[in-house]
């Protein structure tokens, strides 16, 4: 069995005296893909933002390589090597390509590691460095998925999570963006996914949760979850 | 579109005009009567001008709307006239109080700094519950705070360190510096232009650099940054306080222009006047903000004089009577903001670089329009 790089228990956050997620626990393996599906409001963006510190938690424990992150501010966890990619790309609009990558690296201070790590986000999108001193808003979505993703590279984490990165993008480009999520999976870092596009989620997924109104109903390895005929009718679109 | 050879080429660009606006000053005060409004102009807009670039420091980088500018004036001005004034000058300018608290003058520019200090101390303190509060709800707090310290350095107990609602007066101002320097208040609009200048240039390396970028990237959206680890309360404190300190130097030098200096003056009117220079010269561009300061203290001051003593441009008429450069000056306000909504600059900076960009591309591919600014919704 392999060692989990996070593991969350008990997570009960509420906004305003309405629970939003009602307990849930789960564990994400080092180096693998794990996805989080289900329908709009079912709490997984919650979730993420939780483990990222952005929002409180009422109630959990949430380990992060053996560490208690649960209420800590989101730099301490940054710092610890957890990532998020916001939902809706979430880039700055006025600073320069190259300024929103520096940002993402703002927490280190090692510039040679800063500089090679820029240099591996550039391989990894060459569209972003042709437009490297382009403003970020005047990029198509795409791109700024793909520099939101760049961005969070820039922490050099260790967990990486995605928050609906196929929202709102052309077929096409979410096609590359879950090449690029595989590529960086491979390169070993662990990815922690939401999607709503299950069925492409669930292809690239080692292991997958299934979350409904604030709790998870169901888990099993992204090819079980895809042949599960519930979930072929609940987000697959399978008509009977 | 940017590297760093054009970056090369926007630093020399700076220094040369920061070189041209001292020629033309000094030249100016060589040539021209001292009698001129132009020096007082400059002075002035000097004052305007740094307190405007702090405003934008906090307004257009970091997204906070604030309105306590001029409390934070305020402080910085009394506390430079009360440690500056000197010994033989307390009895009198203290006469209802006994010569106040403090007996003896430090340097000025110790004071001038200690007077940053002070305002800054004060904004750290007012920042711990403000700052939680955004947008309007910020400008409501910051706006109450300048009122009420301008309540409290009138009040009476203060007298002995504030003079309660008397003048201050007799420390040293541009024009005695001069004289004490060049043996006439010649030069004095220099002494003004250099500090405002080295400040200005303080507050352009301060948004530069890695704090300035987390500044901007706070502006933008404030969930991506924290995403990114950014500290929000922390960082923009330390805008805020940084904002201050600069305009409690703008506030001494204030009161270094005006040889007295009264806490009445310092109302919210004087916070709205720097808020205007700060949108008609664009939110978030430093230069903006120093071009309109001296366009709007010129004009107020100086170019629309003869509409409020009979005789403008040369043109005679019984409608240019006391207060009608207000109303003129009211028209080209609205003009501005109507047809210039991003100001002046907009949110660029001047830069010689992009100039230089422009033209190539004109004669390149003259049917071209220039570059379209794409306009970013959020």
């Amino acid at each position: 069995m392999s060692e989990n790089i996070l593991e969350i228990k008990d997570l009960v956050v509420s906004y305003g005296g309405i629970e939003a997620v009602k307990g849930i626990s789960f564990d994400v393996p080092k180096g693998k893909i794990v996805t989080l599906i289900g329908a709009n409001g079912a709490g997984k963006s919650t979730v993420l933002k939780t483990v990222s510190g952005i929002v409180k938690p009422k109630n959990a424990s949430i380990t992060f390589e053996g560490t208690e992150i649960s209420g800590k501010t989101p730099d301490f966890i940054v710092s610890k090597g957890v990532t998020l990619v916001p939902e809706g790309r979430r880039v700055f609009p006025n600073l320069t390509v190259s300024e929103n990558l520096k940002i993402g690296a703002y927490l280190r201070k090692d510039k040679k590691a800063i500089q090679k790590d820029t240099e591996h986000v550039y391989e990894l999108f060459p569209r972003l460095k042709e437009r490297s001193w382009q403003l970020a808003g005047t990029l198509s979505g795409g791109e700024q998925q793909m520099l939101a993703v760049g961005r969070a590279l820039m922490s050099s984490p260790k967990l990486i999570m995605m928050d609906e990165p196929s929202l709102g993008l052309a077929p096409l480009v979410v096609q590359d963006i879950f090449s690029i999520i595989r590529q960086i999976n491979s390169e070993g870092i662990t990815v922690l996914l939401i999607e709503q596009n299950a069925n492409m989620a669930l292809k690239i997924a080692d292991k997958a949760y299934v979350m409904e109104t604030g709790r998870i109903t169901k888990e099993g390895t992204g090819a079980e979850l895809l042949a599960d005929e519930t979930i072929k009718e609940a987000y697959l679109g399978k008509t009977k | 579109m940017l590297n760093k050879k054009n970056k090369k080429i926007d630093i020399i660009a700076l220094f040369v005009i920061v070189a041209l606006l001292f020629a033309v000053d000094i030249i100016a005060e060589m040539v021209a009567p001292r009698t001129s409004l132009f020096f007082s102009v400059v002075k002035k807009s000097c004052v305007y001008a740094l307190v405007a670039v702090s405003m934008n420091l906090l307004n257009g980088f970091t997204g906070l709307f604030s309105l306590g500018q001029a409390g934070f004036m305020l402080i910085g001005a009394y506390t430079y006239a009360i440690l500056t004034i000197p010994s033989e000058m307390r009895d009198s300018v203290y006469q209802y109080f006994d010569g106040g608290l403090v007996k003896n003058p430090i340097p000025w520019p110790l004071a001038l700094i200690v007077a940053g200090l002070i305002a800054g101390i004060f904004a750290f303190l007012i920042g711990l519950p403000v700052l939680r509060l955004k947008s309007d709800y910020l400008a409501i707090a910051t706006l109450g705070f300048a009122e009420i310290i301008r309540a409290f350095v009138q009040w009476d107990k203060f007298g002995p360190l504030t003079n309660g609602s008397n003048l201050l007066r007799g420390y040293p101002t541009f024009d005695s510096l001069a004289t004490d320097w060049f043996g006439s208040p010649k030069f004095s609009s220099t002494i003004a232009l250099a500090i405002t200048v080295l400040c200005v240039l303080l507050i352009v390396l301060f948004i530069n650099s890695t704090y300035g970028r987390a500044l901007k990237a706070i502006r933008d959206d404030e969930i991506a940054a924290e995403a990114m680890g950014i500290n929000l309360a922390s960082h923009k404190q330390i805008s805020f306080i940084i904002s201050s300190f600069f305009a409690g130097i703008g506030g001494a030098l204030l009161a270094m222009h005006q040889s007295t200096i009264q806490a009445t003056a310092f109302k919210s009117a004087m916070t709205y006047e720097i808020l205007l220079i700060v949108v008609v010269g664009g939110i978030g561009s430093i230069s903006g903000s120093c071009i309109a300061s001296f366009l709007y203290i010129a004009a107020s001051e100086w170019w629309l004089r003869g509409l409020d003593s009979g005789s403008f441009l040369g043109i005679e008429s019984s409608l240019f009577r006391g207060g009608f450069r207000k109303v003129v000056f009211s028209v080209i306000i609205m003009i501005i903001v109507l047809f210039f909504r991003q100001g002046i600059m907009g949110d660029k900076e001047f830069s010689l670089s992009r100039i230089i960009e422009k033209i190539k591309r004109k004669k390149k591919t003259p049917e071209k329009k220039t570059e379209k600014k794409e306009v970013v919704t959020k």
